[in-house]
């Protein structure tokens, strides 16, 4: 299959951040933040309906991961989905209307916190069953491969995934195949109440790699550099030699598993969150610009009322979008075949 | 009568049956440490340890299966989905392990294991999360399906099931854990295949079962009030059938509505509509109407899904319609 090389060293030097790019991913976060404050608030007040997962916490993964990619790669991820599909792109408005249940939502109200869809930014959804999505991520890498592009797939995932079937039978093909899928795996220490070591026969779960030969890492998902560096080499492996990659990201949720759960608890004890809290990946990356001078207290103000005010928007919007039309209840069972 | 849950009625027949039996063990996510998804299973790691109050990885197909071996050799598992829509991953082991073994083997192995969880609609879950798959379950020969509507019948049928040695399926229902009912404190069970009049009447006959018998009733109540009365016919179990008690229904109120959660299409309503045909045909002054959710995947959106589902209005349609009633 002939298939365009890029150079090496062009496709890692991405890794080494620039200014501009860490405030702009720096920003990115900050409106995720935000964002999800919010729809705490929007579920409190009911305007925000079912499971709730939100991401605060992990964004530096996401958001590291997602920074690198091109416009025309494919994202798709679990049910945890809202920072990821604002990393990628999608408008805080289109992501709050979904979440409100409305038309103008990014699935027409269809999907729902869970469900997250955009064709515009090849964002495959956020799937609900867990490990279900991990064999769709090695469909997309074989399509990829079969068209004799360079894109690649990124597919999220929590550390409870590595324990299905789905999962072992998705790195599997991709591996004996070698497919340009990046299996992120967003290692939060617990899957709801049950944490990895109760749940997993090993505990360094990047070596699950070894089944499938596949190249393997394991970053720091605090620091959002970090990310980038990791993401920079499973890049260039993917669009030059069509390999895969297996990722542990190590990251901690800040919040319940869902609006439903507690935060702490019968499965984590409050000092332990109160410590992950220390390593917020927000002021991880505001300290490295600090250091750096790009950034200060001032600085930080003003993008924080900037975002704030972007949520803002997105909130009025998604009130302001209708509820669908009952008609579409029957909508996008089947679609039309056209040809 | 105590007054209880219907969480708390499957919580004390498991404990009940868990001190009556020793090969009879709990296993499946978050059942343990964190006393369940919808906390069922509360105080029973506490109190039957960890060997019999089992936490597994997300791995339905792998623990479903793990039931299945250990039934084979002589235990007795309660294997609890989180929701019913994950245990599509373990179909495999419930259709063909579980469901066949006892064929299979020419009558050698027995599997007698109890596959229970919540299932159907909760609200705005959205299409992955919003299923109800009672037909599915209920069309394999080999097992049992059964959906108690009430914390009596949820107590006394998850013993029957337990005590059974077929595989049993018990569907649940996420919006029901808290529903509150008269449970006695003496030991009783409720027989598997035994349909309960849940309420007499000569009008109209309501099949329904599980989480709608509660709507089947609100329906009586307010058609009550226009000297309408309705019969409900709670099915309890919905394999094997109570075809006796249908029939008996219909042939005193000669007016069906068949009032089910799932889609219409292969749907339980379509089994009990056959029933009814087959031997009451003269005893119908109308068509059988059937109520059930509209035929698309759940959708989130609040308004979108409240359409989808049946609800007292569609139901109340239905009766009239059977009684020529409407408009
Ligand atoms: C097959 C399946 N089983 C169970 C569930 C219920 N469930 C939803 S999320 C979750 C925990 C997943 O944990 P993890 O993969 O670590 O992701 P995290 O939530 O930590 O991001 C469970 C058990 C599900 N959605 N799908
Ligand atoms: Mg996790």
């Amino acid at each position: 299959m002939a298939k365009k090389k890029p150079d090496p060293k062009t496709e890692l030097a991405l890794g080494d951040t620039d200014a501009a790019t860490r405030r702009t991913i720096l920003r990115s976060m900050l409106l995720q933040r935000r964002f999800e404050e919010r729809c705490a608030e929007a579920y409190a007040l009911g305007r925000i309906g079912g499971f709730c997962h939100l991401y605060i916490g992990q964004e530096a993964t996401g958001t590291g991961v997602i920074s690198m990619l091109r416009p025309d790669d494919y994202v798709i991820t679990t049910y945890r989905d809202h920072g990821q599909a604002i990393a990628r792109g999608i408008s805080p408005r289109a992501v709050m209307a979904e979440l409100f249940g409305r038309s103008d939502g990014c699935a027409r109200g269809k999907g729902g916190s869970m469900h997250l869809f955009d064709r515009n930014t090849n964002f495959l959804g956020g799937h609900g069953i867990v490990g279900g999505h991990v064999p769709l991520a090695t469909g997309v890498g074989f399509a990829i491969k079969y068209r004799g592009g360079d894109q690649v797939c990124v597919c999220f995932m929590g550390e409870s995934v590595v324990n299905t079937g789905a999962f072992h039978e998705a790195l599997n093909m991709a591996g004996l195949w070698k497919l340009p899928v990046i299996y992120v795996i967003e290692n939060n220490r617990y899957g709801m109440g049950t944490s990895l070591e109760r749940a997993s026969a090993i505990h360094d779960i990047y070596q699950r790699g070894a089944a499938y030969d596949m190249p393997r890492g394991v970053l720091d998902g605090q620091d959002v550099l970090a990310v980038r560096t990791g993401m920079a080499e499973a890049l260039h492996r993917a669009r030059t030699e069509s390999m895969p990659t297996l990722l542990e990201i190590r990251t901690y949720r800040f919040m319940g598993h869902s609006m439903s759960d507690a935060v702490s608890g019968t499965y984590r004890t409050k000092a332990e969150l109160d410590e992950y809290m220390q390593r917020d990946p927000i002021t991880v990356l505001k300290l490295h610009m600090e250091a750096a001078g790009e950034i200060d207290d001032a600085g930080m103000a003003t993008i924080d009322d900037e975002v704030k005010l972007e949520v803002q928007d997105a909130w009025d919007f998604a009130e302001a979008s209708p509820e669908p039309a009952l008609e579409s209840l029957y909508e996008d069972v089947l679609v039309e075949t056209t040809t | 009568m105590p007054v209880i849950t219907y969480r708390d009625a499957l919580n004390a027949a498991l404990r009940e049956e868990m001190q009556r039996d020793d090969r009879v063990f709990l296993m499946g996510e978050e059942v343990a440490v964190y006393q369940g998804a919808y906390k069922v299973s509360k105080g029973l790691l506490q109190e039957f340890g960890e060997m019999r109050v089992v936490d597994t990885p997300i791995t339905e197909l792998g623990f479903a299966g793990v039931g299945v071996g250990a039934a084979m050799v002589g235990l007795r598992p309660v294997i609890e989905f989180m929701t019913w829509n994950f245990a599509l991953l373990a179909l495999d082991q419930v259709v063909n392990a579980a469901a066949k073994m006892l064929y299979m083997s020419g009558g050698q192995y027995h599997i007698p294991i109890v596959f229970r969880g919540p299932n159907g609609a909760a609200l705005q879950l959205s299409a992955q999360h919003s299923q109800a798959w009672d037909s599915w379950l209920a069309h394999i020969p080999g097992l049992k399906v059964v959906s108690p509507g009430t914390p009596y019948d949820a107590k006394g049928l998850l013993k029957s099931a337990i005590r059974d040695d077929n595989p049993v399926i018990m569907l649940e229902g996420e919006m029901m854990y808290n529903w509150k009912g008269e449970v006695p404190d003496e030991e009783y069970v409720v027989p598997i295949g035994k349909a309960d009049i849940k309420r007499e009447g000569d009008h109209c006959t309501i099949v329904t079962y599980g989480k709608l018998v509660t709507l089947g009733l609100q329906v009586a109540d307010t058609l009550a009030k226009e000297g309408i009365r309705v019969e409900v016919v709670d099915l309890r179990t919905i394999r094997p059938l109570d075809v006796e008690a249908v029939q008996a229904s219909v042939r005193k109120t000669n007016r069906c509505v068949v009032l089910e959660e799932g889609w219409e299409f292969c749907g339980v309503g379509a089994q009990v509509v056959d029933y009814v045909q087959r031997d009451c045909f003269d005893d119908l002054d109308a068509p059988v109407v059937r109520v059930h959710q509209a035929d698309v995947p759940m959708p989130y959106a609040k308004n979108l899904e409240k359409h989808a589902k049946p609800d007292l209005p569609k139901t109340i349609a239905a009766v009239k319609k059977v009684m020529y009633l409407e408009g």
